[in-house]
């Protein structure tokens, strides 16, 4: 944990017992002090936050739609910068407002250069509206609308490679991170905030709810995805990869094993090919980001 | 000042003399001309505003609620598919009482698709919260976007507001307009203050979502706000006149209406050849009259009423068809006049930039008074039979 938090995001929200991005909520708002506006697309986060007349945020905030957040940041970026005010912008949204819906936004706020942080909270599918397959949802998984059965192992497509294609921009910063190392996320939030121009930040946040484990495991499968290679954390400075989280990999099976939505890998009997080709997905990670220490023998 | 301008011209001053401070726009046929206007202003710092060249007209829209949130004047344009891309922000800024105003050169919706005139874009979005004013020259279109800032950022109004002017007809036509001096406009308008914004000084939530136990009182408050805008016109509209000499503070207008047997109810650049077309009816004896809506949303239901009342025939020219019934303005000027007998036909008209002239006013005045409407005119039968 990272200490006292500085109660910027309030406690008494509606999140599920165990939310990664509740989590990452607040650890954002601790690196990013009072002096931010916070832009939140619709989503998990937008509606255990603010049922009206509560809010559970202590700085300005504001939620407009569901794919816009990054255009309504960018108008309130321009309306600061003519005021000649000093708030720093973050804009908050999940995987799907990121991935999909919200990524002709992102895409033309990350072009024009506009100073503020994008902030992708990665719970790897819709849950809002009840664990719907995203872009950012991994290969194999089982959702309500990929779900495993006679003729399907899950979801049919890998996770879409949304940093590279922030970075591709031309954004000074990109930068992933876990729920399950919350200081490493306040420093790359502070990073990114003392970074002028667009910042990508991906946060990975296991969704108890929608990926079927207990709220109280939540830490321990953020550490397993990047344990097994199957979630890294990296940073990429001016479109390099600058630093990269080292593990002593384990099989993907300690991951997946551990959750309803791979579930169907092994039940009723092992499916070794998916489960291979999920391994492969690991080890090609390990290769393009050197994330493997080697033992001395 | 007299000048000699472009449509688009004349409205892209207006708008600069209102002084946005940011301004996000997207290119759209036939509204580009307001957007490259304004856009060397700034280049060339006549405009003290920050620009930015979105990517999409979904986008520019919520830049500017973005904007108007972090408590800046804003400013944007857009015309047809543009407008229908905006829908959902259209529906969300009126919402969340975001005063910003934005030009619409009216144009038709595909499909087909269609660069040229009528009404269907506006008229689409008449729930959606925003106030509604239709210019019939470029006078009046560049003037209403003073009135609709003032009218929109008024504490008891915080609403958007679409200043509406016809495509290519007004926007792309030369007139002479009395340009406002950037001194007369400051004087009219003040610089913004925003009643809320977002502050870190004092943080507040804008957006949050409603449950069942609070969403109709939100919408209920809306509707107040826009019916309850045309006390403000009133004022706003009086308070021009009185400076410059053009009085808005009516909804509507009436052209030759007090003896009128038959009355033409119209919005837009129309009214101009309906005007000319009475003057000639009026010399051959006919007891032809004109009301001319100025606000569409608030819907100007009294005034309506009350203009209306000695006549014996209403003939609607609707720019725009609510497919399936009738054309939108017909149907709401036969709500308002329900429970009196006079009977209201419509006219679908001049949709996709047909064009329309005296002699069609003159057999729309002719069919009226055979009781022979609600119907498209002008229809190539060899096209439809």
């Amino acid at each position: 944990m990272t200490g006292e938090s500085c109660g910027l995001f309030e406690y008494g929200h509606r999140a599920c017992g165990g939310c990664a991005a509740a989590m990452a909520a607040r650890t954002i708002l601790d690196a990013a002090g009072k002096d931010t506006i916070v832009v939140s697309a619709t989503g998990c986060m937008e509606v255990f936050s603010t049922p009206y007349p509560e809010t559970a945020w202590k700085v300005p905030w504001i939620h407009s739609l569901f794919e816009n957040n990054s255009a309504v940041a960018s108008g309130i970026v321009a309306s600061l910068k003519k005021q000649g005010r000093k708030e720093k912008v973050i804009a908050l949204g999940g995987d799907g407002a990121t991935f999909d819906i919200g990524i002709l936004c992102l895409s033309g706020a990350f072009e024009r250069g506009h100073d503020f942080v994008y902030i992708c909270y990665d719970n790897e599918a819709y849950m809002n509206t009840g664990i719907q397959r995203s872009g950012a949802t991994p290969y194999d998984a089982s959702t309500t609308t990929s779900p495993a059965g006679k003729c399907s192992t899950g979801n049919r497509r890998p996770k879409k490679d949304l940093p590279m294609i922030l970075a591709a921009h031309g954004a000074p910063y990109v930068a992933t991170a876990s729920i399950a190392y919350l200081p490493d996320l306040k420093k790359k939030v502070e990073k990114a905030l003392a970074t002028e121009g667009p910042c990508y930040l991906q946060v990975h946040a296991p969704c108890c709810t929608g990926w079927g484990f207990e709220g109280e495991k939540t830490m321990a499968i953020g550490k397993l995805a990047i344990e097994t290679g199957l979630w890294v954390n990296y940073e990429m400075e001016e479109g390099k990869v600058t630093r990269v989280k080292k593990v002593v990999r384990k099989p993907v099976e300690a991951y997946l094993k551990e959750q309803r939505r791979f579930r169907h890998l092994f039940k009723p009997t092992r499916n070794e090919p998916e489960i291979a080709k999920i391994q492969a997905v690991a080890d090609r990670n390990a290769e393009r980001f050197g994330i493997d220490i080697k033992l001395k023998k | 000042m007299m000048e000699f301008m472009e449509g688009s011209h004349a409205v892209a001053h207006s708008v600069k003399h209102c002084r946005p401070e940011v301004i996000a726009a997207y290119p759209i046929t036939p509204q580009t001309h307001i957007v490259e206007a304004l856009a060397e202003m700034v280049a060339n710092c006549q405009l003290d505003a920050e620009y930015i060249t979105v990517e999409s007209e979904f986008s520019a829209l919520s830049a500017c609620l973005g904007a108007s949130a972090a408590g800046s004047r804003v400013y944007s344009a857009t015309t047809s598919q543009g407008l229908a891309l905006m829908f959902e922000v259209c529906f969300n800024c009126a919402g969340m009482r975001m005063p910003v105003v934005m030009s619409i050169v009216n144009r038709a919706m595909g499909a087909p698709l269609s660069i040229w005139n009528d009404q269907q874009d506006s008229i689409s979005l008449r729930d959606s919260g925003w106030l509604q004013f239709y210019a019939e020259d470029n006078q009046e279109a560049a003037d209403l976007h003073y009135l609709a800032y003032k009218v929109a950022e008024d504490r008891n109004v915080l609403l958007p507001a679409f200043v509406c002017f016809d495509g290519f007809i007004l926007s792309h036509t030369y007139e002479p307009v009395d340009m406002l001096t950037q001194e007369q406009a400051d004087s009219y308008l003040p610089r913004y203050t925003p009643v809320q914004r977002l502050d870190s000084a004092d943080p507040i939530s804008f957006g949050l979502f409603a449950s069942p136990d609070y969403y109709m009182e939100f919408r209920y408050q809306i509707d107040q706000a826009v019916k309850g805008a045309a006390k403000k016109i009133a004022s706003a509209g009086r308070e021009f006149g009185e400076m410059f000499g053009r009085d808005y503070s009516d909804l509507v207008e009436s052209y030759r209406l007090d003896d009128a047997d038959c009355a033409i109810v119209a919005m837009g650049s129309i009214c101009g050849t309906v005007k000319d077309a009475i003057d000639e009816m009026r010399k051959d004896g006919k007891k032809v009259g004109l009301l001319r809506l100025r606000s569409f949303r608030p819907f100007p239901e009294k005034e309506v009423r009350s203009a209306l009342a000695g006549v014996n025939r209403v003939a609607v020219l609707d720019k725009n068809v609510s497919l399936g019934t009738k054309g939108a303005v017909a149907l709401e000027v036969r709500d308002a006049l329900y429970g009196q007998q006079v009977p209201v036909l419509d006219y679908i008209i001049a949709l996709g930039g047909r064009d329309v002239r005296k002699k069609d006013i003159r057999a729309v005045v002719d069919m009226a008074g055979q009781g022979k409407g609600d119907l498209f005119y002008g229809l190539r039968q060899e096209l439809v039979s």
